[in-house]
Parts: structure tokens; sequence; C-alpha cells
């Protein structure tokens, strides 16, 4: 008994120990990520400067009680003595709480005035969170696009193996210059998201009619993942984030490709599209933009995103499917995909929509076009 | 009115008999005792709960339940602990407890005390009921942030609203009567500095209740204006605004966190007098610990918003005036130890949570601290290094509160001593398994795991095993504390009035016999 006591006693004692020199380690496995800007390193050293204070005040409370309890135990004959106020005792350690408190608010006030500007950058981005991706805009070059978690459902059901950077990963990462400063102006689509990326310690809540802003200044190249971190809804855990930082004249291609790009996109809605090709895309925009919620077989997840097989909008009523791909569905998780998408995306996606799964024998089997979204936005524009 | 009273048959004092004692009691006691079983079941549905979240977080990826229905089981373990756990629980012991440490025959309003409590089942069982529906239960988080929980809700987010209401309703009365009890009800001399810290306690937090339990149920009213009623206090398409929500929310919500923790500072005071054979150290510091604790809370509840956007005064106001209630919590604790400091310590079981609760409270009330730091909490904020700081103040503090005075005052309850070695096993195996649940929660939210997550990356796999681990063996542990409690109620030793030695002076509840009659003090006791 007196053995398996002194085992016992022994793995209370070394269970803290085993935890607490866990933190000591700098690696981020553990701890706060040291980052890799001015402002994280910071924060960091006011993190490891806040919990050393608490180790100490901790170690020296705790002693005094676990040596009270062990000298002062009755077992040992211990006679209770007779006090019970000490009025300068409670002033004196008020006091000392205090003054404990003014030195942890000195840094704290100090990092936190070094954090907080939200005075333009030299590059601005347009940050916008989506049930559940986020879309980049950067301002000045007037091009943006939407970033995807690419980790495949596969990997989430445990059907293949899990890659390296399951559930960190996107399709299209935030590329930003190192060595500029870039603001973030963040804001919400439907719910609350949160943006945040850990080594820059940038953690901004991205809401609905309010622009956030943040900033950075990456100093080394490099790729930087981060997550939503404000409870967005089902795929809450599966839209995170993803920065490449570049050296300048990287970054700047990049830009000229999307700018590029763009230019070819506005040419595309002008194009006479064949069902083929619109049948093509829009599968590759289904199985990216749609699949999530309304499933690869379009049977959706009844009643929150209903099937699409079948139904009376996609076999026989293309002007209502139109709207609702605009305008998306007030009070649902259906956004509206016409203020962030090309005509073409949305043309696409419509037809495709309208001909899979047989909806295209069994309904009318309606072919809309690029040129039919241009209309439809004319149309809401008069 | 004596006259009246004197007519009735005062042969019989015992309840009556069969369902009927229950469903419409006015006896302190027996209602005491309907809120700490309500309590008790709602503790294993909630840790049901929580044991599912805990089952899918064993490994990366999604094996067991869906984010749909995951996101139903944060939500309600959240809000059944916080209203169906922690709160009835405390009532329950203010039930008991109060009239019989103030010298009092019973509650001052017993028809309303029997309202209060019936309220409570009716609460639960709509909101329970949603998980049934098509649509599921409140999906939102159970802080409900707009507009998630309005445009993008479930429609039984309206069954949801409707049983907050009545939630609300419930503890408002409850408060009414307790405040009324202790303000008329008193022995003679007992002065208000003469009062017992758990009465103390319980007056300050029935204030803060009352303070701010309309608050939440003007904040789900505007959530239920805008979902049915076309209104747009959260929607800001409709010009309203979703930051709104939060002010308001936390305006009820911080408050709250110390209704759920200040009856526990009472109990544990009471249980380390008692077990350090000498009173407490500091009466009057505590008493105004306490006061300025539930005054403090107030005026920091934006710290739980500090990324939503404030302006830098905002943000430095907030942490300033968060930091200042480590100085009341810090003397509290320091008031404990002082106690303990050259008394004669035995180790019970309820001087063991009590410990306990001081030990793992403290460590959860520095890492409070270190979330007050704005900059840092850029860091900290919704990771789990949060879900490590409010159950270390949660579950070693508020449960174990209420643990220890379940061991600490049901000898006197029963009449019937519980078992010690059951006793003993129970904390140690809930005192290590809370701490491999909760403890590298902290360092996984630290690595940057977010909360309310159903899958995560890699890197977190081999510390959510461990505190999966954990939180089962805590949870069955938990059926070993039901097993010691109905033991007790059935058989063990007979308890002395005093049951703990020398706690006959400690308190005018161990001057009465075990268990006590049914009408606690016919006689109203004289205090000194």
């Amino acid at each position: 008994m007196a053995y398996i006591r002194k085992v016992f006693t022994g793995f209370i004692l070394v269970l803290p120990l085993i935890f607490s020199s866990l933190i000591f380690s700098e690696s981020s496995d553990y701890n706060m990520p040291i980052g890799v800007t001015d402002v994280s390193e910071s924060i960091f050293g006011l993190h490891m400067l806040i919990f050393w204070i608490c180790v100490v005040i901790g170690v020296i409370v705790f002693s005094i009680m676990f040596w009270s309890l062990w000298k002062y135990r009755k077992s040992k004959g211990a006679v209770a003595a007779d006090f019970d106020d000490n009025f300068w005792l409670e002033i004196g350690w008020t006091v000392a709480a205090t003054l404990v408190l003014v030195w942890m608010a000195v840094p704290s006030t100090q990092v936190m005035v070094e954090a907080y500007d939200d005075a333009e950058g030299e590059i601005n981005i347009l940050i916008t969170g989506h049930q559940w991706k986020w879309h980049y805009e950067y301002l000045e070059d007037e091009v943006g696009f939407f970033s995807n978690l690419s980790t495949s459902q596969e990997q989430i059901d445990g059907e293949v193996p899990k890659g390296e950077f399951y559930l960190r990963e996107v399709d299209e990462p935030l590329v930003i210059p190192t060595n500029t400063r870039v603001r973030f102006l963040i804001t919400g689509n439907d719910v609350i998201h949160s943006w945040w990326v850990p080594d820059f310690a940038v953690k901004q809540d991205a809401i609905p009619g309010f622009i956030n802003t943040a900033w950075t200044n990456v100093p080394e190249p490099g790729i930087f993942r981060g997550a939503c971190t404000e409870l967005c809804g089902i795929k809450h855990a599966f839209m995170p984030v993803v920065v490449r930082a570049v050296e300048r004249e990287e970054f700047d291609a990049f830009i000229a490709e999307k700018v590029a790009l763009a230019e070819e996109e506005r040419m595309l809605t002008s194009k006479v599209w064949t069902k083929d090709e619109l049948m093509a895309r829009g599968e590759s925009f289904y199985a990216t933009n749609c699949a999530a919620c309304h499933q690869a077989n379009g049977q959706g997840i009844p009643p929150v995103f209903p099937s699409l097989v079948g139904s009376q909008i996609t076999m026989f009523d293309s002007n209502k499917h139109i709207e609702i791909l605009m305008e998306g569905v007030q009070g649902s998780a259906m956004a509206a995909f016409g203020e962030s998408y090309s005509e073409v995306d949305i043309a696409s996606v419509i037809t495709y929509t309208r001909q899979a799964w047989s909806n295209g024998e069994k309904g009318d089997g309606v072919i809309v076009t690029p040129q039919d979204i241009v209309a439809y936005k004319n149309r809401i524009d008069l | 009115m004596s006259t009246v009273v004197e007519s009735h048959d005062h042969g019989h004092h015992g309840p009556a008999k069969g369902l009927s004692r229950w469903l419409f009691t006015t006896n302190h006691k027996d209602i005491g005792t309907l809120y700490l079983w309500f309590s008790f079941i709602m503790l294993f549905i909630g840790g049901a709960m929580a044991m599912v979240i805990r089952a899918e977080l064993f490994q990366p990826g999604l094996q067991i339940v869906q984010p749909e229905f995951f996101n139903q089981m944060t939500t309600n373990h959240g809000l059944i602990m916080v209203f169906g756990v922690i709160m009835p629980a405390f009532v329950g012991l203010a039930n008991w407890m109060l009239p019989m440490q103030i010298g009092a025959p019973d509650m001052a309003l017993p028809r309303l005390n029997n309202l209060s409590f019936w309220l409570l089942p009716m609460a639960f069982g709509i909101l329970i009921s949603t998980l049934f529906m098509p649509e599921g239960g409140p999906n939102f988080g159970w802080t409900f942030y707009a507009p998630l929980s309005t445009t993008y809700a479930p429609s039984t987010v309206n069954f949801f609203i409707f049983s907050v209401h009545i939630m609300g309703v419930s503890s408002i009365l409850g408060s009414i009567n307790i405040i009324t009890t202790i303000f008329n009800m008193r022995a003679p001399g007992m002065t208000l500095m003469k009062m017992p810290l758990f009465v103390w306690s319980w007056l300050i937090t029935a204030y803060l209740l009352i303070a701010v339990m309309p608050v939440l149920a003007g904040v789900v009213t505007m959530m239920l204006m805008d979902i049915n009623f076309g209104t747009s206090f959260f929607n800001a398409a409709g010009g309203g605004d979703p930051v709104l929500f939060q002010h308001v929310f936390w305006f009820f919500g911080h408050p709250e966190v110390y209704i759920m923790i200040l009856p526990a500072f009472g109990i544990v005071s009471h249980i380390i007098e008692t077990f350090s054979r000498k009173p407490i150290f500091g009466y009057s510091s505590m008493v105004y610990a306490m006061a300025s604790i539930a005054i403090l809370s107030f005026v920091v509840w934006a710290h739980h918003m500090f990324t939503v956007g404030m302006p830098l005064a905002g943000e430095l106001f907030f942490m300033y005036s968060t930091m200042l209630i480590a100085i009341p919590t810090g003397v509290k604790v320091f008031n404990w130890v002082a106690t303990m400091f050259r008394g004669s310590i035995t180790f019970e079981t309820p001087m063991l949570f009590s410990i306990a609760f001081v030990a793992l409270f403290t460590i959860g009330g520095f890492s409070g601290l270190m979330l007050a730091i704005v900059p840092a909490d850029f860091q900290y904020h919704d990771t789990y290094f949060v879900v490590a700081h409010f159950h270390y103040v949660l579950v070693p503090g508020a449960l174990f509160g209420i643990i220890a005075a379940a061991y600490y005052w049901l000898p006197k309850w029963t009449g019937n001593m519980y078992d010690e070695t059951l006793g003993k096993l129970h904390f140690w195996l809930t005192f290590i398994s809370v701490n491999v649940t909760f403890f590298p929660m902290h360092f996984v939210g630290l690595a940057g795991m977010p909360r309310r997550y159903p899958d995560y990356a890699l890197q977190f796999a081999d510390f959510n095993a461990l505190i999966s681990v954990g939180a089962f063996m805590f949870g069955l542990t938990q059926l070993l504390f039901l097993f010691i409690v109905i033991k007790t109620i059935r058989s063990g030793k007979q308890a002395k009035p005093e049951v703990w030695e020398g706690a006959g002076d400690l308190g005018l509840e161990w001057t009465l016999s075990s268990p006590p009659p049914y009408h606690s003090f016919t006689v109203q006791p004289q205090v000194k």
C-alpha cells in the first residue's frame, strides 16, 4: 500500500512537470509560434513574459499552500492557531498584486500600440469571408479570386491516407510581396468569419457590413498557413487560410498574369459557347463551388441543402434558376454568386446542373449562355 | 396569522406522499433536492454530448458524426452545462443551505420557489427536443452569434429562444426569492457582516442574475424579431449591426461567468475553514473581494471580442479593466492559503476537492490573465487555449465547488456519512482525468487549433487523442459519483449533528439534527 502510494504521489508530481516542460520548448507544436514579423515576435515575447510572471506567482502561492498542507496536517499533531485577520497583510498583497499588474500592463500597451495601425498599405487586399471559402481582391489592380480548401473529401472521410497539409491547403493561396507593408481589409459576405495567420499574429473578424483592417510586413518568402477562427457554420473547419509571400518581382509577375487572365475572362463572355464547352466548364465549377453542399451527385443534404435532381427549378424554370444563382436565397446558406463570379461561370454551372443527373432528359434541357446572364444583369440594373 | 397556523393539524410535519410531494412541494429542502437531481441528470446529458465531441476528435478526419451534428453537440453541451448544470446546482445548494445557514424555517417565497424550479424541466425539454426535429437543434455555438443564429439558423432557433426565455424567468424568480429570504429572514443578531460567506456569495450572485438575465432576454427577443418579424437589429443588409449582438450578449455573458463561480467561492471558504479547524482568514476582505468582482464584471465584457475591430482606446480600456479583476481574485486565493496556514488540517473528500479547486482555479485564473493581454489574445482568441481556460475555471472551478459541497453537506442532508474511501477514489480519478483532459488543450490552442472544429490538421492528433482519453475517463468517473450519492442516501454510518469535528461553531446548519427537520428552524436561533 505504501509503495502504491509512493508511485501514485510520484505520478501526480511528475505529470505537471511533463506538461509544463513542453511549453518551454520553442517548438510551435506546443507553444505559440514566434512567427516571422516584428509584431508576431513582440507578441511572442509578451506571451512568454506574462507566462513566466504567472509561473513565478504560481510557484510562490502553491509552495506556501502545499507546504502549509504538509506542515500543519492534523495527523502530525498540528494544533490550529487562532487568528483570522491581518489588516496590513491584506493591504500588502493587494498592493503587490496591483504592482505586478502594472508591470504587465506597460509592455502589453507598447506591443498593442505597435500592432494597432490602420494606415494605408503599399498593397491593399480586400479579404471577404464566404461560407466556406475566402475571397481575395487586390484593390490596386482590381483582380481577385476565391481560395478553396483543396484537401479531398476522400481524405476527410478516411478513404485515402491524409496528406501532410491535411485541411491546411488551398487551391489558390493569397500571394503577397515580402518587405512591403500589406494592409488587409477584412469583411464577411454572409456570417461572421475570422481570418487568422499565426505567423503574422493577425487575427481579425470578417463581419458582414463592417470592414476591419489589419496589416503585416513579411521579411522572408515562405508559405504561411492559418484558419478561420469564428464559428461560421457546417464547414467552419474546412476553410483554411494559406498565404504565399514572394519577392516583389515574382509578385508583380503574379499580378500581371492575374490581370491578363481577367481580361481573357471578359472576352469569353462575348464568345459563342457550345453546350459541351459549357458542360465541361460547369462540371468543374460545380465540383469546386457547389458539391460541398449539394453533393457531387446533386442530391444535397435535405432539408438544409436541397436536392438539385429532378427539381422543378432545375428542370423547368431557367429564369428562376438564374435568379437563385445571381441573388442567393434569403435565409438559407445559398449565397449570391452573381457578384463574385463571371457570367461564363454562372452560365456554365446552370447549364451543367440542368443537364446532369438526367435533369436534361426529364426536363426542358434549356442551355443558358453567358449572354443570358448579361441580359439578366441588364434587366436588374433597369 | 398565528391562530390560523395553530388551527392546522401539527401532528405531521413531513412531506406529502408520492409524486405530489415533488410536483406541489413548497419546501426548501425538497425543491433543493429537485434542483440538485435535475442538474445531476443534465450533467450526464451534457456530458454525453461532450463524449460525442471527444469521440469525433479522437482522430483527425470525420469518423463518427458529421459537422452538422457536431456543431449541435458543441452548442448544446455548452448551453446545458451552463444553464442546466452549474446554475441549477448552485440554486439547489442555495435552497438547501440558505434557510439553514441564516436560521430560517424556509425560503421567503415558497410557491415562487416551486414555480422557478418547474420552469426548468420545461425549458430544457423544449431545448433538447429540437435535436430530434428534422432540421436539428441549435448549431451556432452557445454564444449564438448573429447572423449565424438568425438569418442562417435552422428554424428550430425559435424553440431555443423560447427556452432561453423560460430559463431566464426561472433564474430571475429564484434570485428574487433568495434576496428576499436573505434580507428578511435572518436570525436575530445575524448582521450582514456576520452572514456565512456562502450566503454572501449568493446575495451577490442573485443581484448579478437580476441585472443580466433581462439583457439575455432582450438579446434573444431581438433575434426573434429579426428572424420572424422583419427587423434588422443584427442584419447588416437592413442597416443593422452584427457586432451589437456581441456587445449585448457579452454584457450578459461576463457577469454570467461570475454567476457560475461566486457561489463556489462561498462553498470553498466554508470547507477550507472546517478542515483547517481555523476560521476563514480575512472574512471582510473576502466579502469586499466578491463585491468588487461582481461590480467589475459589468465593465469587462468586450474582452471576449478583442478581434471584432475595436478602436485602440477600447481595446486598452477592456484590457486594463480585465486585469483589475485579478486583484480581488488574487486576494481570495491568498486568503484561502492564509486560512490553511497554521491550521490543523485533515483531508476528507470535500477538502481534497476544495484544495484542487484553489490550485486549478488559480491556473484558470492565470490563463485568464494571459487572455486579457490584448495583443497576445490575437493569437489565443477562439483557439483551444480559450477552451482550456474556461474549462479550468468551470470544471475544477465551479463543478469541483459543487461536488465538494455535495460531499460536505450530504451527511447533513441525509443523516448518513458517505463512503470516505470511495469519495477519495472519486477525487483522485477526477483530479487526474480533469488535468489529462484540459491541460493539453493549452498546448493545442497555442499551436493553433481553433475551437469548434470537428476535424483538424495532423500536428494536433497526438494531443487530441490524449485529451479524448482523459475526457472518457472523466466522464466514466462521474458514474462513481452517482453511485456514491445513491449509496449515501440509502445507507451509511449515522452522521452527528455537527458532522465534521468542530463544525458546530462554524454555522447554524451544524446545530440542526442530521438529517434536519422538515421546517429547518421553527424557533429562531439567536446569533451572538
